[in-house]
């Protein structure tokens, strides 16, 4: 660990001057408007402070964000609308429960495709075909056709999760169900194995490689999913309604503190993920 | 028991003891891009009980290509094979070989004993027999002690004698064993060669053993198939008289050099037709 904190930190620090030099030429021009018709003087000291320190700044300092994202997380009760845990629940339950779905169709999708010579050739083309479909056109129908027949709230977000996670996760666990040496298999026929005892025994061990490398894009893809299924409707709570409603007013600050938040919450599931895929693969005798 | 002449012409023997494989007429034809491939032609072999039948000859010769009919893994084109007097297919079923591959193939997720009790496990076998049974499948190979160790903890060596302790453990009465030891240092495989002589000595099992070496197939056999490719056929079957509890050291004598000499011969007439 320690090799790798220094490389980090540069990398780290590299980011937020670019990100403060960013702010400053960003931010310049409306400020120097500002100061002509006011009718100000003013120094390159005093610009770079104001640029810095903007209500709505085009592109905010990385402070501003800090200081937004504390009083928003920290300084506020989570149970107020204004609140960017309360939001970020609201997005993180449909992000799972539509995870927890695509999973599962993902899976048994691929088993099917596996098992099922026909189903390759039919069903294949439907989930390779279904990821060229822009998520952007595609969720205001869910959103609209779901609502229509009563469906509101968590379930449509979750589903437009699921639409987009179940992709990776199939095209993995083909490969991986697929992936065990015809010499195992051959072992198996010996032990007149059925079908099904191939697939525990065989099968599925193989593939839990493949299953944990989708599953992290699976789950990050899945909060995107979530997030986008609530702009189409102007939803009430969650990251998306803060993105949304940040950029209604104009509010640039609070549309980065979301957009912060919602890639940390991504990267916390991403490493829940490893975490399950490293005690899942001791389990199994992987050599460490 | 005196080694006298141990040499004998399979047409010369009396049948006596019952016939776990009998071919008849065997052929095998794969069809590819390139034309048919004649892996097996005219295949005749019986395989008795308690028998140690080694096949030898150059890749290509078949040989792995017929255990495979025997167990049932590819399907004869021609030509009758029975295993215990039923079809591979059902015999298969019944679970009547165990069958040791080149490579151990055993599942990396899985302990040396959950390696071995796998079969058993499928077979539906209850789990305090399982563990029973691998114990002694394990000592049979001399692995005990290494039960909880996962395969990549054990030598090449080991890993393919845990595979042969899998391939005994629900107690079949044929064993088929394709190269086993071909990818291993000759030290070791004089070794294990070893033992699995005692095996077979003990548990009086049918052998059918797939070799690349000469010196291997003399050592283990009591019966030697030399085989030669384009098409697959089998050139001559030598008998040999060894006693079951031989050791290394029937190397060295006249009879062993006299056999060697005979499958060395038989495999350069089956090499001369077409180099």
């Amino acid at each position: 660990m320690s090799g790798q904190t220094g490389p980090v930190c540069v990398v780290l620090i590299a980011l937020l001057v670019l990100w403060y030099v960013g702010a400053v030429f960003m931010n310049a021009p409306t400020q120097i408007d500002r100061y002509e018709r006011a009718d100000q003087t003013w120094t390159t000291g005093q610009l770079i402070e104001d640029t810095l320190a903007q209500e709505r700044p085009i592109l905010p300092a990385p402070h501003q964000v800090a200081v937004e994202m504390y009083n928003t997380i920290f300084a506020i009760k989570i149970t107020s609308k204004r609140s960017l845990v309360y939001h970020s629940w609201v997005t993180l339950s449909s992000t799972l429960l539509g995870f927890g779905i695509g999973t599962l169709l993902g899976v048994l999708l691929a088993v099917g495709i596996v098992h099922v010579m026909t189903l390759e050739k039919s069903l294949m083309p439907w989930v390779i075909s279904s990821q060229t479909i822009p998520i952007l056109a595609i969720a205001p129908m869910i959103i609209v056709v779901l609502g229509a027949i009563g469906i509101k709230g968590l379930v449509p977000k979750a589903v437009i999760s699921t639409y987009l996670c179940f992709f990776p996760v199939t095209i993995s666990m083909v490969k991986g169900l697929r992936s065990p040496q015809v010499i195992q298999l051959d072992l198996m026929r010996t032990y007149n194995a059925s079908k099904w005892q191939t697939f525990w025994q065989l099968r599925l061990p193989s593939a839990m490689p493949f299953l944990f490398a989708s599953l992290k894009v699976a789950i990050a893809i899945s909060l995107v999913g979530a997030i986008v299924g609530e702009l189409p409707t102007g939803a009430q709570a969650g990251l998306g309604a803060r993105l949304l409603a940040g950029s209604y007013y104009g509010q640039t600050i609070q549309i980065w503190s979301a957009l912060l938040t919602a890639a940390f919450v991504a990267a916390i599931l991403v490493v829940i993920v490893g975490w399950c895929e490293r005690k899942v693969l001791a389990r199994m005798g992987v050599k460490p | 028991m005196t080694l006298k002449q141990v040499v004998n012409n399979v047409a010369e023997m009396p049948a006596s003891k019952k016939a776990v494989v009998d071919i008849k007429k065997l052929s095998l034809t794969f069809q590819t891009a390139d034309g048919p491939v004649y892996a097996l032609s005219d295949v005749d072999l019986t395989i008795e009980e308690g028998d140690f039948v080694s096949f030898i000859g150059p890749s290509g010769c078949g040989k792995t290509t017929l255990l495979r009919v025997i167990a049932d893994l590819e399907q004869a084109t021609g030509g009758d094979i029975s295993i215990n007097g039923v079809s591979p297919h059902e015999a298969r079923e019944q679970r009547a070989y165990g069958y040791v591959f080149q490579a151990p193939a055993l599942l990396p997720w899985r302990s040396i004993e959950r390696n071995v009790t796998l079969p058993l496990e499928i077979m539906e076998i209850s789990k305090e027999e399982r563990i029973k049974r691998a114990q002694e499948a394990l000592k049979l190979v001399e692995l005990n002690g290494f039960e909880k160790k996962f395969p990549w903890q054990l030598s090449g060596g080991m890993q393919q004698r845990a595979s042969i302790a899998r391939a005994l453990s629900f107690d079949a009465d044929l064993l088929l064993m394709d190269e086993p030891f071909g990818a291993l240092d000759e030290i070791v495989r004089d070794h294990l060669n070893e033992q699995l002589l005692k095996l077979w000595a003990r548990t009086n099992k049918t052998v059918a053993f797939v070799t690349h070496s000469i010196p291997e197939a003399v050592y283990l056999s009591t019966k030697i198939v030399v085989m030669s490719p384009r098409p697959g056929r089998i050139i001559d079957v030598i008998e040999t008289d060894f006693p079951k509890d031989r050791t290394l050291d029937i190397r060295e004598t006249p009879e062993f050099l006299e056999i060697a000499h005979r499958v060395r011969e038989g495999l350069r007439a089956g090499h001369s037709n077409d180099d």
